[in-house]
């Protein structure tokens, strides 16, 4: 009889909740749904429209709300030019780390949700915040240094819509091969070394989807026969032979790494001898003295080229500019090139990266930039719609569920 | 509390008028002062915790948009079906396993350490091994972990421990070795807490009683002490259990290419992907197992009967 | 009862049980005067810059005081609704109650993933922002369950005749709960608050899911070991919170006589007299 009474009345309790839930899921509509139009023809976003795309944009900036929060890489929020700009505006800078392209998404979902100020998407989540409401336009014509600007970085179409800018240019990068030098006394020319037998156990890759986009690039220069042309548009025979490429390469990985901090810690301690990696991991263990270098192999690399984009519910718009004019000005984009390892978008940058480091213009590319921007395969979220006008691509989610199958 | 004159009904010495006849109202309805006492735990718990338990399982009937991870309203099973796909059965199974073989582990590591404690120690030795046991705890959890990294690294302290004694080294850095290690070492105060309280109940004269029966040591631990330490042990591995079957920090952490566990996956569907309704369904396993769990504990008598 | 080889090889035990308990702990305070920022062992260097850089970070003190402030709000909620509901299933026969004792305990007994998932997307939801009231109510979720367990506990285990002699003696509800069960409870409160705070405190699953734009210390932590600009930084926090809770954890076991903290696992246990 207990018994009996306890689940009838946990059942209750139950029903209860699930009615109210449920009278209040179906009632509701869910936010920001983007009006998605039909995608016939042309590119792969086209028909879709941009919810945000006629908000007001100010004129000036105003008085600064003591505040700034940020989503942002690892690296991108740094002392050395945060702490100048704290005096100068006043505003506190909060930094929530973020992974990967799509937990910024998930952030700054429902404009930021009132917390967030600022992100800095990289292209594959670009489009995606543009076109789910969550970001909106900014006047660029209040950020000085734009004009500086290399001309491709002024207003390329993964931040700039129809003539309206959603965010600023920041600096991009290459994903590269970073490697021991003490196992390799000449830098590796092919991306082939992470799928050798020979390093069984001593290799990392970064633990995100978007990785299979560098084993598609691996296989359009290896295996022609497939027909990738783009590593982010695969369609299922394309995607299927880039899958079993990486499930070929599970058992020689040590470890899928997450955290930057973790492929530091796996190479300073010799667990991994070779990897994919950003080049703010090389200069760190560089910086700490261990004997590694990075290199772009012959069949060329994965990459990112963010923006900072302003939230649409940003609760510090004023704080928000000042952060975009200051990372912009070319002492700050010397600053981060040099301490990530990437490309400034300010032409003026190059002089002071030299003064920096050394050299150090020449090795990030930043004084031909053209030329080496398009070399790299810049992240972009995989979608149904191809560029060519098909639509069988492999969209994302696919991706997704493939990569738990390959991480096991 | 002075004894005070016998006055039926009326407020005694001491008390307010008011205030007593407040509580004798009180005193002849039970069923006001049980809803006074109950409504505002039971509130919180009905409208804030079961409500978005239930919220987030009925998102486990939904689907996102792919390219702006907004929720969409349309009702589903495609979720559970990729559950039931060889690549989350073996994950949920991997799962299971690991928190089984460490519940199993911090039992046995806690059982003599508990007995110690409350049998053998003296009262200054039992509250300072207390004190050991719940000082690790307000060391962040994340540090501790982080800090098993650089002991079972290759070359890290565990190796060269073990060179130095001329056992030769050992690289578990980031398997799933590794990772028993650090779960084992994260839960244990909270199995040796209800142990050592099971431990701590059972009264002298049940052992002494055992041995004028003749019983050798080994015997009284088997038949009368074990017996007797089982609800504390199964209260302790409610926790183990659990905590393994949902942690995502240690296995992203200490894990290695072979350790994708429930949590993490949850995790990087929610934050990678940005899909919760997936994460949704895949946390329902969870659920239901620990509703077994804990019905089945309940049976073993973790919980005092009702 | 126990012979001396028995007792040896207990010692023993005891030893290696601690030993694994701390060397962590060890490692983090080696190396919070590590002078590079990468972990390595053997350690690169020593030095105690990183105690003057922890002590002027304003991100640290930013999140130990949310944290502070989150752990006290969400003790204080537990410690009233959690008695209520103690007082309220060992008082009351109600039908249901074994349902409810159950779901009392569920918040410790899910993982903790799934309450952060569920709160966060019931806020979401509801239209709430993440802040510092969604924290505490995270935390608050799980505390009550601590402090209830411990009342519970204690509450059965007082005789009930010590109310019938009071009211025998003229002595009226509140005049016996102000006398008798506050006094009775009042280590048991302890123990379940001070529980209560450790988990609040070094809380970082659930809050990932509750946390806005703030940080708590252990989301701080989580934030910091990302970058690994800071790691040394960490281990000095986690050393100073160590050095500030050695005190009142050991002022709380001899409280309690060790023996009170013993109720707060999820569930009391059976004695042998049932």
């Amino acid at each position: 009889m207990r018994r009996s009474g306890m689940w009838t009345r946990a059942g209750a309790i139950l029903a209860a909740a699930s009615a109210l839930a449920l009278a209040a899921g179906c009632s509701s509509s869910s936010s920001g749904t983007p009006s998605a139009g039909s995608s016939g023809g042309g590119g792969a976003t086209s028909g879709l429209t941009a919810p945000e795309a006629n908000a007001p944009v100010p004129s000036s900036v105003g008085k600064t709300e003591g505040k700034l929060n940020l989503i942002a890489w690892e690296g991108y929020a740094q002392p050395e030019w945060v702490k100048p700009y704290e005096a100068a505006t006043g505003c506190q800078v909060s930094v929530k780390y973020a992974g990967s392209s799509s937990e910024m998404v998930s952030l700054m979902a429902n404009g930021g949700g009132g917390q967030y100020d600022l992100v800095s998407a990289s292209g594959d989540a670009d489009l995606r915040l543009i076109y789910g409401g969550d970001v909106r336009p900014i006047n660029i014509g209040l950020i000085p240094s734009w004009k500086n600007f290399h001309p491709f970085l002024q207003s390329p179409p993964f931040n700039t819509i129809g003539g309206k800018h959603f965010g600023v240019s920041y600096e991009f990068g290459p994903n590269v091969l970073l490697y021991s030098k003490t196992t390799f006394p000449t830098a590796p020319s092919s991306w082939s070394v992470l799928y050798d037998k020979k390093y069984a156990g001593q290799i990392t890759v970064p633990d995100n989807p978007i990785q299979i986009a560098d084993a598609a690039l691996y296989l359009s220069k290896t295996k022609p026969s497939l027909g990738i042309t783009d590593p982010y548009e695969l369609t299922q025979s394309q995607f299927n032979a880039a899958v079993s490429l990486m499930k070929a390469e599970h058992p020689l990985v040590k470890k899928y790494w997450d955290l930057a901090s973790q492929e530091i810690s796996l190479f300073q301690s010799k667990t991994t001898v070779v990897g994919a990696a950003w080049p703010y991991q090389t200069n760190t263990l560089d910086a700490a003295g261990d004997k590694v270098a990075d290199t772009i192999p012959s069949q060329g690399a994965t990459g990112w080229a963010d923006t900072w984009m302003l939230a649409t519910k940003a609760p510090h718009p004023n704080c928000a500019y000042k952060w975009m004019q200051w990372v912009t000005t070319p002492k700050v984009q010397a600053q981060e090139a040099d301490y990530f390892g990437e490309t400034p978008a300010n032409q003026l940058a190059c002089p002071l990266m030299n003064k920096i480091q050394k050299g150090s213009c020449d090795a990030y590319h930043a004084n031909a930039p053209e030329s080496y921007f398009k070399t790299i395969s810049f992240w972009k979220t995989p979608l149904a719609q191809c560029g060519n006008g098909k639509s069988d691509c492999i969209p994302f989610q696919q991706w997704v569920t493939a990569w738990t199958g390959i991480t096991g | 509390m002075a004894l005070t004159s016998i006055r039926p009904g009326r407020a005694a010495d001491g008390q307010a008028e008011g205030t007593a006849r407040v509580s004798a109202a009180l005193w002849r309805r039970a069923w006001l002062r049980a809803t006074l006492t109950l409504s505002p735990p039971l509130a919180w718990f009905l409208v804030i915790y079961l409500a978005s338990l239930v919220l987030m399982l009925i998102t486990a009937f939904w689907t996102v948009n792919p390219f702006t991870n907004t929720l969409e309203h349309t009702w589903t099973l495609a979720n559970f079906r990729q559950l039931l796909t060889a690549t989350y059965l073996s994950i949920i199974g991997r799962t299971v396993g690991m928190a089984a073989i460490v519940t199993v582990t911090d039992a046995i590591l806690a059982l003599p350490f508990a007995y110690y404690m409350a049998r053998i120690a003296s009262r200054r030795g039992r509250q300072l091994l207390f004190t050991a046991v719940l000082l690790p705890l307000w060391a962040s959890y994340i540090a501790r972990v982080y800090a098993w990294i650089v002991i079972l690294q290759k070359g890290g302290t565990l190796s060269w421990a073990l060179t130095k004694l001329g056992a030769g080294s050992v690289n578990i850095g980031y398997t799933n070795t590794a990772m028993w290690i650090v779960f084992s070492y994260i839960w244990l105060p909270f199995m040796i807490v209800p142990v050592y309280g099971a431990l701590e109940r059972i009264p002298d004269s049940f052992l002494e009683a055992s041995g004028d029966l003749g019983a050798r040591a080994w015997r009284t631990v088997r038949s009368v002490v074990l017996p007797l330490v089982l609800p504390g042990m199964v209260a302790g591995s409610i926790f183990t259990f659990s905590l393994t079957l949902g942690d995502f920090i240690t296995p992203l952490l200490v894990g290695g290419a072979n350790s994708n566990f429930i949590g993490n996956v949850i995790y990087s569907n929610l934050g990678t992907a940005g899909n919760l309704p997936f994460a949704a369904a895949l946390a329902i396993v969870p659920i239901v197992i620990m509703v077994f769990y804990l019905l089945g504990a309940r049976s073993l008598g973790a919980f005092e009967s009702v | 009862m126990e012979g001396r080889l028995a007792r040896i090889g207990l010692r023993i035990w005891v030893g290696g049980v601690l030993a694994f308990l701390f060397v962590p702990i060890a490692i983090i305070c080696f190396y919070a005067f590590n002078s590079s920022n990468v972990q390595s062992w053997p350690i690169r260097g020593l030095s105690t810059k990183w105690f003057s850089v922890a002590w002027h970070d304003p991100q640290v003190r930013a999140a130990l005081g949310l944290s502070l402030k989150a752990a006290v709000l969400a003790t204080v909620i537990a410690l009233l609704l959690g008695t209520a509901a103690a007082f309220g299933v060992h008082r009351f026969r109600f039908f249901g109650r074994e349902a409810v004792s159950l779901l009392l305990v569920l918040p410790l007994s899910l993982p903790g993933i799934i309450t952060g998932i569920a709160l966060n997307s019931a806020f979401n939801f509801a239209g709430v922002s993440l802040s510092l009231l969604t924290i505490v109510i995270g935390h608050a979720t799980f505390c009550i369950v601590v402090v209830y367990n411990n009342v519970l506990a204690r509450l059965r285990r007082v005789s009930g005749s010590l109310y019938e002699a009071s009211a025998d003696l003229g002595a009226h509800g509140f005049f016996a709960f102000r006398t008798i069960t506050v006094p009775t409870l009042s280590t048991a409160l302890v123990s379940g608050a001070l529980l209560a705070f450790a988990l609040s405190f070094d809380e970082v699953i659930v809050t990932t899911f509750t946390a806005g734009a703030q940080n708590t210390l252990p989301l701080w932590v989580f934030g910091a070991i990302r970058l690994g600009q800071q790691l040394p930084e960490v281990n000095v926090v986690v050393v100073g919170v160590l050095a500030l809770t050695v005190i009142p954890v050991i002022i709380a076991a001899r409280l309690t006589g060790a023996g009170g903290i013993t109720r707060a696992s999820a569930g009391a246990v059976r004695t042998p007299r049932d």
